[in-house]
């Protein structure tokens, strides 16, 4: 029998009709209100191209069935990290390092990367690495990544970055 | 001092050059003053000529508002080719970057341009929109002359618009002239298609010295969307009335379903089987509902004994196995008579393992088969191939199939997702219902086609002065074409297999592209039938780099292993059999930059340290990219762990377009290799891939990546450009085992340098 369950996604309340209660978030995020950034990777909870945040937290949300979340819960996916005219910090220094590439795993990195920052505003190198480290990337953008978040912490310590600053992903001219 | 004699410039002596014609005048051949706009340039057709090769239109647009939409045939899989080509084209026609639009392989709009292949994107592709380009601005700039009652010389081009010198306030842009009009315009076409196509026009190309665009570091263009979750992958595609299909593998390889039990999937809304002879799959119109079917789906198997070797026992099943196709391209004096000479001889040999694709996102495609034609979305590496593949596959028309590139994982090879929308057009077509086919993670792991493992051996003779007199490379492997790499064709997809074409395998394997010169020289290959025909899980194809790292680890090993039998320093000995000045360079400037100090290997001074570091050098020539590879590692005598402190890369790949990019790419594919190197390997027992997750086939992880890469660019304008994408990787494991080697005076001999396999091999 069809349930249904509601589910607070990027600061609106939505309402989902699941044949199954152990589906898991991620299919109730892509599938039913067609969020596409959350992707498929594993369904193991190994790789991480699925996170999203749970009140501010990052899960895999391939692993979490739709049953165990309340409405009061709040989910963030990467669309609702930030956007070009407000820009999460990691999202600018992600474009200042030009770190991925196919960028299929990008929720894992950018989404595990802003709830460090968020937790640990100046995580040491070890820490950093220690976030990152249960993330595959095929392209091979780690060392990238981990220098992303360098700069998104000099960024805030210099005081700058913090909003509007993402024009170095566009166009030129 | 080297030749640097200018390539371009060469060629141009060969090409009838409009600009020159134009600046002897001889243009104005019939045209008058007064009679306007009859012309010799005439551009501005209405309707766009067929899209053909020779059709100047069948690479360039120009938007009613001036924007210049490039036609390219290929696809960025997130190396920044979008970027690149825009800038190239963009230079030519003396535009601003922002002014050039993109369209990726759609099999209506795009040529065949071979798709992602072999680092070709901007050093083939690129180079012939470039001169496309230009010879769109000479066309442009000639018609401008005519209207402006100007000779040509005196036109110049800014960001699209052309203004007399002589007097500013004559201009006219590329917009008022042709925008959403077409050329009508021929180029000089090969004959070719795919990556042989090659095109021409007759303008000259401009001199480096009046780069603006090209040389520049522009961020990449499709960046912006990917961080800001704005960017749809072929996953992300939905079409009205859709359905989402799983396939259902046999946990034996080579079963095939004998009978389904319907009833199992009874409970699970709208799910339905679609069973054709030997082709199995679920679908549902809710996501989780045909994953649930999938899992959920009784099926029983026919009997089979694939009888594989198992991966331990793999190397030793190639070194026995029949040869059924073997070459030598490379066979120069006599070896046997150069080792007959010879008062010493040196062999080695060298193993490199199965490896997956692997790709972060499983297969993933879509159809939408009707019976008047199909639509095709996925971001397969060879749309314009899969279009003649899946026509093949489902028996249709190639005209009636349109094939679309969309982003998606990357694929780095031939992945699965050819495979994935092959099953998705066969469900599809028998449903009459757009499907959507999404692999597991068994399936991009245990199913995908895979690189092949390789046992690369050598032997060398040597003169009383410890010269080289001769030497011989051969690798023994499976063939590295079992299945085409194109999905051409029926034969080439898992579907086709499991539907019964007939199989088209292609025997054939490579040898190292080096540039040393011996006086008694063999390179060769043998291939070795594959482990199962049909529907193999072990079907071996191109993956990244398709023959680099098998075949570099053992020959840059060994010269390696030369070096110090003969007590010489690794980059003297390479220096020593290299005689073009581009492979010297780039071993040179890898050296200085790396800070190599000249002795042989191995080190003498850590013979009791229980942490022993170690420098190793890797060199190739690819086409014409160039490049050194050095690693400095720490290797745990006890342990056999490898730390990777240092790689240092110089890199040559003649002119660079988007330098930033380009670094990025080489850094990008240095871990990747490193990932190859040291965790990368498919395991599988005597009936199937045990590899079916990322704890099953470990890869690397943030915490292994190197803890410096230093990329050393060099620059070589006047040289064409002669692609990066995936040169570097391959030369990780033989620079990491020298190093090694260095460290510890032993020779590692089998990738991937796991920590028991590296205790092992320190503590003989």
């Amino acid at each position: 029998m069809a349930e249904t369950f509601s589910l607070n996604v990027n600061g609106t309340n939505h309402v989902v009709e699941v044949d199954d209660a152990s589906m898991p978030l991620l299919y109730a995020l892509r599938d039913e209100l067609e969020m596409n950034n959350p992707r498929f990777g594993c369904g193991l909870g190994q790789c991480g191209a699925c996170t999203v945040h749970l009140n501010g937290r990052p899960i895999r949300s391939c692993m979490v069935p739709v049953s165990t979340l309340s409405p009061d819960d709040s989910i963030t996916t990467l669309a609702g990290l930030g956007s070009p005219e407000q820009p999460h910090p990691i999202q600018t220094a992600w474009l200042d390092e030009q770190v991925s590439q196919c960028a299929y795993c990008i929720n894992g990195w950018i989404m595990t990367a802003a709830a460090l920052l968020d937790e640990n505003p100046n995580p040491s190198d070890d820490e950093i690495k220690s976030a990152f480290d249960s993330l595959i990337c095929r392209c091979g953008t780690h060392g990238a990544a981990f220098r992303a978040v360098k700069r998104a912490v000099q960024s805030r310590e210099a005081g700058v970055g913090q909003s509007g600053t993402g024009v170095s992903g566009t166009r030129a001219g | 001092m080297p030749d640097r004699s200018n390539e371009l410039n060469e060629k141009r002596l060969n090409v009838n050059r409009r600009a020159f014609v134009a600046a002897s005048g001889a243009l104005v051949i019939g045209y008058s003053a007064g009679l306007g706009k009859l012309s010799a340039a005439e551009i501005g057709g209405e309707s766009k000529p067929p899209l053909t090769p020779d059709e100047l239109d069948s690479y360039l647009e120009i938007s009613p508002d001036g924007t210049v939409t490039v036609l390219y045939g290929r696809i960025d899989g997130g190396q920044g080719l979008q970027t690149s080509i825009a800038q190239m084209v963009a230079e030519e026609l003396d535009l601003d970057y922002s002014q050039v639009r993109m369209v990726m392989s759609d099999t209506a709009r795009t040529l065949n341009m071979g798709g992602a292949s072999g680092a070709l994107g901007v050093s083939r592709s690129g180079t012939y929109l470039r001169s496309c380009a230009a010879e769109a601005r000479n066309l442009l700039v000639d018609q401008a002359a005519i209207v402006l009652e100007t000779p040509a010389e005196d036109l110049s081009v800014t960001n699209g618009v052309i203004q007399s010198q002589s007097d500013p306030s004559k201009t006219i842009s590329y917009a008022d002239l042709i925008g959403g009009k077409y050329f009508n315009s021929k180029v000089n076409w090969n004959g070719g298609y795919g990556n042989g196509l090659l095109v021409s026009g007759e303008a000259m190309l401009k001199s480096p010295s009046e780069f603006k665009i090209i040389g520049t570091s522009i961020p990449r263009e499709d960046l912006p969307p990917k961080v800001f979750a704005e960017l749809d992958m072929v996953g992300d595609i939905r079409v009205p009335d859709m359905l989402h299909g799983r396939m259902i593998r046999p946990t034996i390889a080579g079963a095939v379903p004998v009978s389904v039990d319907e009833a199992s999937i009874a409970d699970i809304p709208d799910a339905q089987i679609v069973w054709i002879k030997d082709l199995l799959g679920v679908v549902a119109p809710k996501e989780w509902n045909a994953v649930r079917a999938a899992r959920q789906l009784e099926v029983t198997w026919s009997e089979s004994q694939p009888n594989f070797p198992g991966h331990d026992n793999l190397h030793e099943h190639i070194r026995n196995a029949p040869i059924i196709e073997k070459a030598n391209p490379v066979d120069v004096g006599s070896v046997e008579n150069g080792l007959e000479q010879a008062v010493r001889i040196i062999e080695g040999e060298y193993e490199y393992p199965t490896h997956s694709h692997a790709s972060n996102g499983p297969g993933c495609g879509l159809a939408d088969v009707r019976a008047d034609g199909a639509t095709i979305w996925t971001s397969t590496q060879k749309p314009h191939y899969a279009q003649e593949g899946i026509a093949d596959l489902l028996g249709m028309p190639v005209e009636s199939v349109r094939v679309i590139w969309v982003h998606g994982t990357g694929s780095y090879g031939r992945n699965d997702q050819g495979d994935a929308t092959a099953d998705a057009a066969v469900l599809s077509q028998h449903l009459e219902r757009p499907v959507r086919v999404q692999y597991m993670r068994h399936e991009g792991t245990a199913w995908d086609p895979k690189g092949t493992a390789t046992v690369n051996r050598s032997r060398v003779g040597l003169d009383v002065s410890g010269k080289v007199i001769a030497y011989e490379n051969i690798s023994k492997a499976f063939s590295r074409q079992n299945i085409g790499t194109r999905e051409g064709r029926a034969a080439d997809v898992l579907a086709g297999h499991l539907l019964g074409t007939e199989l088209k395998p292609n025997n054939i394997f490579e040898y190292p592209k080096a540039s040393y010169t011996f006086a008694h020289y063999r390179l060769g290959w043998e291939v070795i039938p594959p482990l199962m025909e049909r529907a193999s899980p072990m079907r071996s194809t191109h993956l990244r780099d398709p023959y680099g790292p098998p075949i570099l680890f053992g020959s840059e090993s060994f010269i390696d292993e030369v070096a110090a039998a003969t007590n010489t320093d690794p980059v003297a000995f390479r220096l020593k059999y290299l005689t073009h000045w581009r492979d010297r360079e780039a071993i040179e400037i890898a050296a200085r930059e790396y800070g190599w100090e000249e002795r042989p290997s191995p080190r003498s001074d850590q013979a009791n340290a229980e942490i022993a570091v170690g420098r190793g050098i890797a060199f190739r020539r690819h086409f014409d990219t160039f490049i050194a590879l050095i690693a400095e590692i720490r290797v745990n005598r006890s342990t056999g762990e490898i730390e990777i402190r240092r790689l240092v890369c110089a890199h040559d790949c003649g002119l660079i377009v988007n330098p930033e990019t380009l670094r990025h790419v080489i850094d990008r594919q240095l871990v990747y290799g490193t990932s190859r190197t040291m965790f990368e390997e498919l395991r599988f027992d005597e009936n199937m891939v045990t590899s079916v997750d990322w704890n099953s086939y470990p890869v690397l992880h943030m915490e292994s990546v190197p803890d410096s890469i230093e990329i050393h660019l060099i620059d070589r304008p006047n040289f064409t450009p002669s692609g990066a994408a995936e040169m570097a990787l391959g030369l990780v494991p033989a620079a990491v085992g020298n190093a090694v080697f260095d460290a510890t005076g032993i020779r590692l001999r089998r990738v991937p340098f796991t920590p028991e396999r590296v205790a092992e091999a320190l503590s003989v």
